[in-house]
Formats: structure tokens, sequence, C-alpha cells
């Protein structure tokens, strides 16, 4: 075999592992790269306008692909740039590899013009980060790069790639394996355990399912649906394992937590067997922890053991995949004798309901202004609950978790854990990229998506058709909720002013669109998506509209307040 | 006072190792008492050890949460366990005149090596658990302590006997 430069062996390692796109912006330490790309027309690279948005696209990617996302950018700004996004990825668990160049290797340390410590500063928010000192290492470190965003909880992983590195020249070896003595994520539940917490469910009363992103990352979604049907058991989720369980099945309760359903959390507060799956009992799930669940023997399920026992103290735990550990119970219920679980469960199924109609999602309805709510509602309608969503932060990403009845898994991107304002949109990108021809709405607000508005030239030349639904609020919408509620009406730094979004669209080669009254939102939604463009959307909603119910924080998830 | 715990973490020995371990204490809020760190007869593998405070869920979640560092090998709570404990200190303490022979007589009864001598001072080394150490100490402050250095806890497990 041949020599290969640095960079030629990067190409080399993102051809095998089946890397068709990048998201990436050039600078001085990585330009062998750029040039080297230019010799690989089968790797398609997005020249995004700011790093943040490559990492976030290729989050986007990732989640809607199932697939490692790629972002590739160039030391010092371009690297720092990224960090709000490999954050989100951390915490929302999400395969992506980021690339980033270094100052050559002799001047590391030295103060060097863009040079900065990526590799320290993203040590807390990456899964694992390396930086690669030895050409001779460069292969297997991408290998192993890949293979641990992808395996386990997944999570992004950065790689540091010094410019004297990527020029060097070696015979490469690319290997084929990865055996990491201290890596062996556990995948395979342990069937006593899983015995013991079937036998726990079936003398339940009054059983819940709480479900979370690790059902969507496992690809568990059938298993689930197979065993809440099976025993009819409700399910509930959180907002990352929303689309895990279809929105418009019986046993749907919707989400729980601070802005989840009456029927959700009062199920949580009722229930006698709590069945976590891929969840992790984050605090805007639990509210006041020691009245979660307060009556309930409490399994649960999840890959990371760290994840176990760490907020709220379990009785069963299972370490595994939640396909693998549901794909066992379902298993051993095939072989039990047959009961009329329908039967059994029809007086807690019945409270369940009474909840829902009690209390169901909703909002007051107004002939002269445009509720926020019945934006979502329609989008739904109209895309007929089948596009991919994404959403920005605050009051938007809650109306479209709870007004948008996901159906598959896959189907929501949002930035969960974190919570970054400027997700949705770029995100969206990252989606487009991989379901070329699939209707890709971003649900935005009016504060969210100037903080990456930039993007838009990014999708015009790369005909990407995004749809942006702006609620426009003139608000920093959720954080004046928090104001109204608890702090008197204060709306200190929250009124916020906006650019004229249908201009916006059309200086960017765009097109704008804007409803001012309900009876417009159906016409701008329709016309959004016949047409084959990226759409801002300006939607004039009612400034002053809360999001529903809310658990306030530090209350008890039955403390609800209601519309 | 919250229990504590001794653990010691088997690692990579690679750059930057140290600062991953050391980071997801800071991080999480976790307390570190003391810790040491060396090479073991594998140069690929360094051994930490490491003394932490904490209740059993804040002891489960450290252990677990240096399991998932990729570069850690294998994590052990030795407080769980039967194993042997030894900290070592250095100290120069002043000795002139009367308690030249004084500081003598306390270094010999806990079996301390003189390990340097000057005219008016010695310097000892002192070896043995946390608590032995801190008695050391605390008889020698009257003699006037003018330098002193710890090490912090290493820790072994017992053999099973059988
Ligand atoms: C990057 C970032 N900065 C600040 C916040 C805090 N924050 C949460 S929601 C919110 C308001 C969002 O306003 P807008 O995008 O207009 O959405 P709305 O709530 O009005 O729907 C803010 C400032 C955040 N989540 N992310
Ligand atoms: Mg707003």
């Amino acid at each position: 075999m041949k020599k290969m430069t640095g960079a030629e062996i990067f190409l080399e390692c993102l051809k095998r592992e089946e890397v068709k796109h990048v998201f990436g912006y050039p600078g001085g330490v990585v330009l062998d790269i750029y040039d080297e790309l230019t010799r690989h027309p089968e790797i398609r690279h997005i020249l995004v306008r700011h790093e943040q948005a490559a990492a976030h696209a290729a989050d986007g990617y990732a989640r809607a692909s199932a697939k490692v996302g790629v972002a590739l950018v160039t030391s010092g700004p371009g690297a720092t740039n990224t960090v709000t996004g490999i954050a989100s990825a951390y915490m929302d668990s999400i395969p992506i590899v980021v690339f980033t160049g270094q100052v050559p290797t002799a001047l590391i340390g030295n103060d060097a013009f863009q040079e900065v410590d990526i590799v320290g500063i993203t040590r807390p928010c990456t899964k694992h980060n390396y930086l690669v000192k030895d050409i001779n290492q460069l292969a297997y470190t991408i290998h192993e790069a890949f293979h641990i965003a992808r395996s386990g909880r997944p999570g992004p992983v950065l790689v540091d790639l010094p410019k004297d590195v990527i020029q060097a020249r070696t015979v490469p070896e690319f290997p084929k394996e990865i055996k990491i003595r201290s890596y062996q994520p556990t995948y395979h539940a342990n069937p006593r355990q899983v015995k013991r917490a079937l036998d726990l469910i079936l003398s339940a009363k009054k059983p819940v399912l709480y479900t979370g992103g690790g059902i969507i990352m496992s690809g568990a979604s059938e298993e689930l649906k197979q065993f809440a049907e099976f025993l009819q058991i409700p399910v509930t989720s959180t907002l990352m394992g929303l689309g895990g369980f279809p929105g418009d099945n019986p046993l749907w309760m919707g989400m729980l937590g601070m802005h989840g359903t009456y029927c959700a959390n009062m199920s949580i507060s009722e229930t006698d067997v709590l069945i976590a799956v891929g969840a992790r009992f984050d605090d805007r799930i639990t509210g006041k922890l020691s009245e979660f669940a307060p009556h309930a023997k409490i399994i649960h399920i999840d890959i990371d053991p760290s994840s176990i026992s760490k907020n709220v103290v379990v009785d069963i735990p299972i370490v595994g995949d939640c396909k693998d550990a549901l794909h066992q119970m379902n298993d051993l219920l095939r072989v039990k004798p047959p009961k009329d679980w329908a039967a059994a469960r029809a007086p807690w199924l019945d409270t369940v309901r009474d909840w829902e109609k009690k209390h169901p999602l909703t909002y007051a309805w107004s002939d002269t202004v445009i509720k926020p709510q019945y934006v979502v509602e329609k989008l739904y309608e109209l895309t007929k609950g089948e596009a991919y969503i994404t959403t920005e932060v605050g009051q938007n990403q809650m109306w479209a978790a709870q007004f948008y009845r996901f159906k598959r898994p896959r189907q929501l991107m949002t930035s969960g854990g974190l919570g970054v304002m400027g997700y949705g949109f770029p995100a969206a990108m990252g989606v487009q990229m991989a379901k070329p021809g699939a209707t890709v709405i971003d649900i935005a607000g009016d504060g969210s998506i100037q903080m990456n508005i930039q993007e838009l030239i990014t999708v015009v030349e790369n005909d990407l058709p995004v749809k942006i639904a702006i609620l426009n609020n003139s608000f920093l919408g959720m954080v004046r909720q928090w104001q109204q509620l608890f702090y008197e009406k204060r709306y200190s730094a929250t009124p916020m002013a906006a650019p004229d979004f249908v201009k916006l669209a059309d200086a960017y080669g765009a097109v704008g669109l804007r409803a001012t009254k309900p009876e417009e939102v159906e016409p701008v939604i329709k016309q959004a998506l016949e047409t084959p463009k990226p759409v801002i959307m300006d939607f004039r909603v009612e400034p002053e509209e809360c999001v529903m119910p809310m658990v306030p924080a530090g209350k008890a998830m039955h403390e609800m307040l209601l519309a | 006072m919250e229990p504590r715990h001794t653990i010691s973490v088997w690692v990579d020995n690679i750059p930057g190792v140290l600062s991953r371990v050391t980071g997801l204490f800071s991080g999480r809020g976790f307390n570190i008492e003391s810790l040491c760190v060396a090479e073991t007869m594998d140069p690929a593998v360094s051994r930490i050890t490491i003394v932490s405070t904490g209740d059993e869920q804040i002891t489960e979640q450290i252990i677990k949460q240096l399991h998932k560092l990729i570069n850690v090998i294998t994590v052990v709570d030795l407080s769980e366990q039967e194993h042997v404990e030894r900290e070592m200190a250095l100290v120069t303490v002043k000795a002139e005149d009367k308690s030249r022979a004084e500081v003598l007589r306390i270094a010999d009864i806990f079996r301390c090596r003189v390990v340097d001598v000057s005219p008016h001072t010695y310097t000892l080394e002192i070896t043995g658990n946390h608590e032995k150490i801190g008695a050391v100490l605390t008889l020698l402050k009257n003699h006037g302590i003018l330098d002193e250095v710890r090490t912090g806890t290493l820790a072994i497990q017992r053999p099973k006997k059988d």
C-alpha cells in the first residue's frame, strides 16, 4: 500500500464509516482536508454559516437517520462555536462525531494563533474525545470515535486534528474491529431481573409505562407497543420519548412532567408499579422528588447504569438495551397462561380516561386572535401527522410536544436536556439532508429563530425546502410566562422586537408568509406545504398565552396549574 | 460526618485521564479527600486511589460515573471489603536541646524513620493509616513543625483467606 496523507486517511475513514454528509466550515488548519474533499464527490459537504449550526445539523441528521452525524470545523473559534451543539447532543444522547482542526503539535500549548484546548473544554460534554498526535493513530482513532458515538448510550465524540498530523504521510492501517477493554456496554438485560420485573408488573393493579428517548435510540417502539397492548398498560413519555409510542393509540396518555397532561401526571401520582424504560427521571419530569410516584414500586430499564438510582431510588433495576429487555418480557408473556387483560385492567383504564375527560389538553378559542396551539393543531392536521418536526425552545417547544401527536419514532427532534434556543432550524437542515423529499417543519419562537437565522441562506443555497413556523408572540414567551405567574407580571427583558420575517425570507431568497387572523392559518400552511422551497411562516399569535398545565418548579406532580 | 470511601480505579495510562477523573468529581459535585496515582507493573495502566466522602447513593453514583469514562478499566470500592490503608508523611520538626530526645522518642514509639538531621531539626518519615499520622502530627506540633507534606491514602485489598 502506498503512503497517504492525514487528509487522505481522514476521508478514507469517513467513506469506510459510510458517511454521506458532512456539515462544516473551513479555516486555516483544515485547508488540507477541504482540499481533499474536492476529490471525494461521494461525500457531500454542507457549508453552514455558523459552526453551532453544523453541530445541531449533525444532531438532527443523526436523529432522523439513526446514523452518526458528522461536523467538521477549524481550530479556535470554529471549535468553540460547536460547544453548545455538542453539549446539547450530550444531554440528549445523540451520536455525532465532531472533527476540529488544531494548530500543529509543535505549537500546542504556546497560545498559538487560533489555538484553544478544545479537548479540555469539551471533556465534560462529550462521551469521549481525542487529540490525535500521531498520524499512525489517525485511522484507528476515527474508527473508535464512530464506534463510541453510536454504541451503548450514544453520545457526541470530538476528534481534534493538528495540522501537521493532517499533512503527514504514512502507510495507514484501517482497523476492522474495535476492542476497548474498558468499554463494553451491556446490551443483554439480565433475564433474572427481567423475570422479577415482569412478576411485579403482573401483580400490579395500576401500572404505568414511563418511557424516554431510550426507546427511540434502541429502536424499541414495536416491542413497547406489543408489551403495552398485551398487558393493557397506559403509556406516558418524556419529551425525548415522543413518537416512541403512537400518539393516536388509546393507551397513550400524553407527555408527563412540568407541562405534561393532567392524566399522565395524575397516573404517576396514583400508580402502584411504575415501569421506566429508557428515561432518566429528570427534574422536569419528577417535580418535587419526595412526592414523585409515592405509591409505586419502580422498575427502571436503562443501558446506562449511572442513570439508575441517580435521582430516584428504584426497586428493580435492569441494565441493558430497552429493546432487548422488552423483547424478553414479550417472550415470557407469550408462554404464560392466557388471561383477559382488558377486563382485568378496566378499572384502572377507566380512571385514566376519566382524568383525560376531566382535563384534556385544551385552550381557549378566539375568533380574532390566532392561538399558538391552533397553529400546531393545524400543522398536525394538514401534514396528516406525518411531518418531521423540529422545535426551538420555549413555549413553542411545549406546544409542539402537546399538540402534534407524534406517531413514529425519530419524528421529533428537540433539544430536550440542554434546551438550546436556536437548535430547531439547523437541526431541520440536518433532517432534510437525511430525508430528502420529506416535509420538515421547525416549530419556532420569534426569539429562538433569531439565534440561528443566518442558516436561511444555507437552506436556500442547498435547496433544502425546510419550513419554519414561527409562533410569533413578540415575547421570550416561556420566560414571560414565569414572570406572569411568579413575578407579578414584571416583564423584564422579555418583550422583544423581531425583524419583518416575510421581508427577511425574501432577502435570503426564501418565501415568507404571514398570518394575523385565525382564518389565515390554514391557507398559509397549505401554501407553505405546496411550496418546494424554504418557507418562513410568520404566525402572529396571542402574545400572552401560557403553556398549561404546569407543575410549578419544586411542586409535586399532582399540584398542577390548569388552564 | 459522611462516611469515607476508599475507591481504587484502574485507568489507561495516557495523557488527560487524570483530568477526566478529577473533572468528573468537580463537575458532579463529588468530594475528593485525597488522591494518589502512579503507574502499575503494566505500564499501560495506572492505578488511582481516591478517598471520597458521601452517603451510599453518592458513592454508588461515583462508581457508576467512573465506570462510564472510556479510559477507566475497573473500579473497586475497597471500603466494601477487607483492605489495608497506608499514608505517608514527611515532617521537619524543631529539635533543640531537651526536645531532641523527646522527638526521637516519639519517632521511635510510632516507628517513624529519621530521614534527615540538622543541628536544629529532624525530618521524619511517618507511615500508617490516616488516624495514626494525625496522631503523630498532633504530638509533634508541640515541638514546632517547620514543614510537612502528606501523600494521599494508598489502599490494597486483603487476599481472601481460604
Ligand atoms: C440559548 C438559550 N438562551 C436562553 C434560554 C432561556 N430561555 C428559555 S425559553 C426562552 C424564551 C424563548 O422565546 P421564543 O423563542 O420567542 O419562544 P416562546 O417561548 O415565545 O415560544 C428563553 C430566553 C435558552 N433556553 N436558550
Ligand atoms: Mg416568542
